[in-house]
Formats: structure tokens, sequence, C-alpha cells
């Protein structure tokens, strides 16, 4: 056993503070926002709400849950984050299984072809040309489709069929009449079941919190995704204005002050709540994807 | 079976760089980008020789440049920290709650970064105040865009980034740090002997990476700060394009700012590989 000495305690000391004071910061700023969407709108002009609500009101969540705009978003980013995903990883994982193939000759320049495009890229303005000329331009596919395919995400499924699913056991399921497909949906895939989640959940994640995506290609409101009107909700206060159509003019000018953190509340929660479950997911997948990458 | 693929990325990522030739075009919407007149390099001239070249090219490269002075060493050193860290539960509750900021969005962040910032009502004004101070309206002087964007981004972005370099440090040899407490090594010796060294592949391609992008700031987050106000030194060459090139509708204009921008990129990414590849360490190609 060491024996402590006194700079190992100081050491101790500090580090254990240090990294305490870190995960504070890092809750704090979360745990203000729940509180001041919890008090009254008052409280929280006059600055007085430090860490827990005062003056418990459940006020301003009425507002929001009256607000249905918020809901058409939430709908559409659930929309989004669904179809959006499940298209990801069917892309990603039929582009990654190919690349894992030592035998495919395509392999070298296909991988080079896909990984070029994380260096270099058109740019804002010419991908947007793009799918303007497509016609996707404020359709809800202009979300998920220009961002179908994630280099990164490749390359990690890519990292893990090369580990895990060696050529004899596809060459095996050759020799026994199967046909690419076949081998492909009865054999690799229920192999692939981790990386599948770990992918699912970055893709997920992502899309969840896009935001880019839809101030560039789209404008009719009803397909807004939950984080731009959010942003316009936080920003501005007109938005808050016409989320309070049944109030008093002066209980309008207060409750701007929290709706702002009732909804960013809103769009966070989910993430939080399912957060600690996945984390040890994401934290794998970071690291197959970069160290082997 | 890649034939999806292909044809995604195809569309996607290389037709749009075709489409950067319209950067060498006067673009007329009505015969369309491969019709449209020839202009060959006016419109990077133009950007050039505009006022805000020199702004937007110094805004671009100065946030980068103190995000990585601050926000490169500080994953680093959480991941040191951590790793030095014997009690299993604490650690696990740092690492949980600190990669907890990396999967709010953006837009929360900088919802959360506006309100806490505001002159009125904002919690850190509330605490100026009390101290006896007057209230600072951070986010339209631009002298305090840079120190905000940073400092939140190093909040945002310590926790996850330490993952990789904790999981180097898994990868050292144990009996390394073994045979240098035998030899009487105290704890920052072994740091620095062992653990740095052990973890310094790791730390060249994060750097390769972080450097190839340079000129490259996220446009989301800048955009989501800044206004007007702060235009002197939050402007940056992406925000920049997204304003003249697409809202003012200059895509020629626009698409030429971008290429600028991307070759730029590729050509620091490429010097600093090739440096690398020099020194004998760890490079990206």
């Amino acid at each position: 056993m060491r024996r402590k000495n006194p700079g190992d305690i100081l050491w101790n000391v500090f580090s254990y503070s240090a990294l305490a004071l870190l995960a504070c910061a890092c809750l704090y700023p979360f745990i203000w926002v729940a509180s001041a969407s919890l008090s009254s709108p008052e409280e929280v002009i006059s600055g007085r709400v430090v860490l827990w609500p005062r003056d418990f009101t459940l006020m301003t969540y009425q507002y929001v849950v009256g607000f249905g705009q918020l809901w058409v978003s939430y709908a559409n980013t659930l929309f989004y984050v669904t179809v959006g995903t499940t298209l990801n990883v069917v892309l990603t994982m039929i582009t990654a299984y190919p690349l894992s193939r030592t035998w495919f000759k395509a392999r070298r320049v296909l991988t080079g072809f896909i990984v070029f495009t994380m260096l270099f890229s058109g740019g804002m303005i010419p991908t947007f040309l793009v799918v303007r000329s497509l016609g996707l331009l404020n359709t809800r596919w202009a979300m998920i489709l220009p961002l179908a395919i994630g280099v990164w995400e490749v390359i990690m499924a890519r990292a893990y069929l090369t580990a895990n699913v060696p050529d004899e056991l596809v060459e095996a399921a050759e020799i026994d009449g199967a046909s690419d497909m076949q081998t492909f949906l009865r054999i690799v895939v229920p192999i692939c079941g981790p990386i599948i989640a770990v992918i699912t959940l970055f893709y997920a994640v992502w899309h969840w919190n896009d935001y880019i995506t839809a101030l560039i290609y789209l404008t009719d409101q009803s397909l807004y995704p939950l984080q731009v009107v959010l942003r316009n909700i936080t920003t501005s206060g007109t938005a808050a204005m016409r989320m309070t159509t049944g109030a008093t003019i002066t209980e309008r000018g207060l409750l701007g002050y929290t709706l702002k953190y009732a909804v960013i509340v809103m769009g966070t929660i989910p993430i939080m709540l399912v957060y600690p479950f996945v984390q040890q997911y994401f934290v794998k997948g970071t690291l197959l994807g970069s160290l082997k990458g | 079976m890649v034939l999806p693929a292909i044809a995604y990325y195809i569309l996607f990522a290389y037709t749009p760089m075709a489409g950067l030739v319209i950067a060498f075009k006067r673009f007329n919407a009505y015969v369309g980008i491969w019709q449209s007149p020839w202009v060959g390099f006016l419109h990077f001239q133009r950007f050039f020789e505009s006022i805000y070249f020199t702004r937007l090219v110094r805004n671009t490269f100065l946030l980068n440049l103190y995000n990585m002075a601050v926000g490169f060493p500080a994953p680093i050193i959480l991941a040191l920290m951590l790793n030095e860290i014997r009690c299993a539960w604490f650690k696990r509750i740092v690492q949980t709650i600190t990669y907890l900021p990396y999967f709010v969005s953006t837009v929360v962040i900088a919802g959360i970064i506006i309100n806490f910032l505001s002159p009125t009502g904002g919690v850190v004004n509330y605490l100026i105040q009390s101290a006896g101070g007057e209230p600072i309206e951070f986010l339209t002087l631009p002298q305090w865009f840079r120190h905000i964007y940073v400092w939140t981004d190093v909040w945002q972005y310590v926790g996850w980034g330490s993952i990789i370099y904790l999981a180097a440090l898994t990868g050292i040899d144990p009996t390394l740090y073994e045979s240098a407490e035998i030899d009487g090594a105290g704890r920052l010796a072994k740091m620095r002997y062992i653990s740095i060294p052990g973890i310094l592949p790791t730390v060249m391609v994060v750097l390769l990476l972080s450097l190839g992008n340079m000129l490259s700031v996220g446009f989301e987050k800048v955009y989501l700060l800044y206004n007007p106000n702060t235009y002197a030194t939050a402007d940056v060459i992406s925000t920049y394009v997204y304003r003249t090139g697409l809202q003012g509708g200059q895509y020629d204009f626009g698409a030429a700012v971008g290429f600028f921008n991307s070759v730029v990129n590729l050509i620091l990414l490429s010097t600093f590989n090739w440096v690398a590849r020099r020194l004998g360490q760890e490079s990206l190609w």
C-alpha cells in the first residue's frame, strides 16, 4: 500500500475538489434553467433565482403545454429522428459492410472516396443549390437526405465489422448457398448488435439537435423541428407573446422571461432522460472509431 | 450492394463540389449554373479586396487559435486528473456529469448563454450587481465574444474530449508505472515521463485534425451567439457566406468564399500532416 505523504494528500484535495467543481459547473446551468421554469416570473426577473425555484408555480408550463406549435415541432422532430435515423443506420451498415471485406477490389478507392469528403466539401452554397435543384427545398426530406450517411459512423461500423465478422464466416455462408443479401441479413446484422446500437444513438442525437439543416432548407413553419422553435422562443420576445394569448398584458410581459426556460427544459428533457442509460454506448463507440479509424 | 452509398456520396458530396464552378461565374438564375458567363476569379478578387476580408480571416483564425489554446489542453488535463482518481464511483459520476453538456443541442446552449448573460434578469449580471458592480452587456460588446465562445466551448466539450485520452491512458503498460514507483518517482514525475509520452500519438492525431480545421469555425454556435453589434469580432467566414451568399442570394460570391475556405483548410491539413510525417510522429495519411 502506498504511504500517504503530504504531497499526495495535497494533490488529492486539489484533484477531488477541482473535479467536483467542474461537475457542479456542468450541472448548474441545467438545474438553474429547470428552477427558473418552475419559479414565478417576478422572482426570475429580479434575479433572485440562484439555484432552487422560488415561488413555485406551474403557470409557465401551462402556457407551454398549450402552445400548439411546440407540439407540431416536437412531432416533426420525432419524425426526423425516427425516419432519419433508420435510413442512416441502414445506409451506413450497407456501406460499411463491403468496405470491411478484404476481397472487395474497389475497397481502397471507395474508402478514400468517402473519407475525402471529410476533408473537402463543396460548401454551404453549392450543397444548397443541389438540394434545391432536386426539388427538396422546404420538404421533410431536406432534413433527412443531405445527411444520410456520416463518414465517422461508417468508419466506426467498418472497424467493428472488420474486427468481428471475419471473411471466413461470410465464406462459410456462401458455401452453404446464401446470397449476398441473405448473408448480410441473417449473419452479419445479428452480430452487429452493439455497433448498430452505437451508431443509432449517434445519429438520433444528431437529428434531435439539428438546427442548421432546418435553418438552411426550411421556410414552412409547419415543418420546423423543435430546435428552431426553441431558438425563436429563447431569443425573441414576440414568439413568447404568441404563446400567451390567454393572459393579461402584464402577465404576458412577465411570462416572456420564464417561457424560454420552460421550453428549453422541454427540448432537453428527452436527452437527459435517455442519457444515463446510453452513455456507455457512446463512449464505446467513440473509442472504436477513433482508435481504429 | 454499395450502390446506394455511392449514389449518396456522388449526389450530396461530389455534385456540390462540381457546383463550385459557380464560384467562377456570374450566376444568372434564369440560365442556370452551366450557362452562366464565366468570370474567372472575379468573385475571389472581390472577396480579397473587400473591407471585410481581413476582419473575417482574422476573426476565424483568432477564434480558432484561442479555442485551441484553451480547448485542446483541457481534455488532456482532465483525463490525466481523472486517471489518478482511485475512488471508482466518484470517477464515474464526474465522467457522466461532464459528458452531459456535449449532448445538449447548440441551440439550447446558446439559449442558456444568452439568458445567463442578459443585462436584465441574467444570473451573471445579478451576481455582479449584488457585488456592487454595473451590469455588463456581454453579448453586444465585441470584446467579450471570443471569451464567451471559447470558454463555453471548453465547458461543453472538455468531458467528451477526455474520453479518447482516458482510453489511451488505459492502454499504457502498468508495469511502467510500477518500475517508476520503485525508482522513487512521484506522481508528477510519472505523468511527465510515462503518461504524457504514452498518449502522445493520440494527442498528435487530435492536434492535426484541429489544426487542419483552423479556418473553418463552426457555423452554428457563432450564428446563434452573434448579432450585428459584435460582427467586428464575431463574424467568421462561414457566417459571412451564409449572410451574403444564402440570405443575400449572391450564390456565386458566397460559393467563392466558401471555396476559398475549403481549399485553405485542405492545404493546412495537408501541410500539418506532412510536417507530422517528417517529424516521425503519427499522421493522418
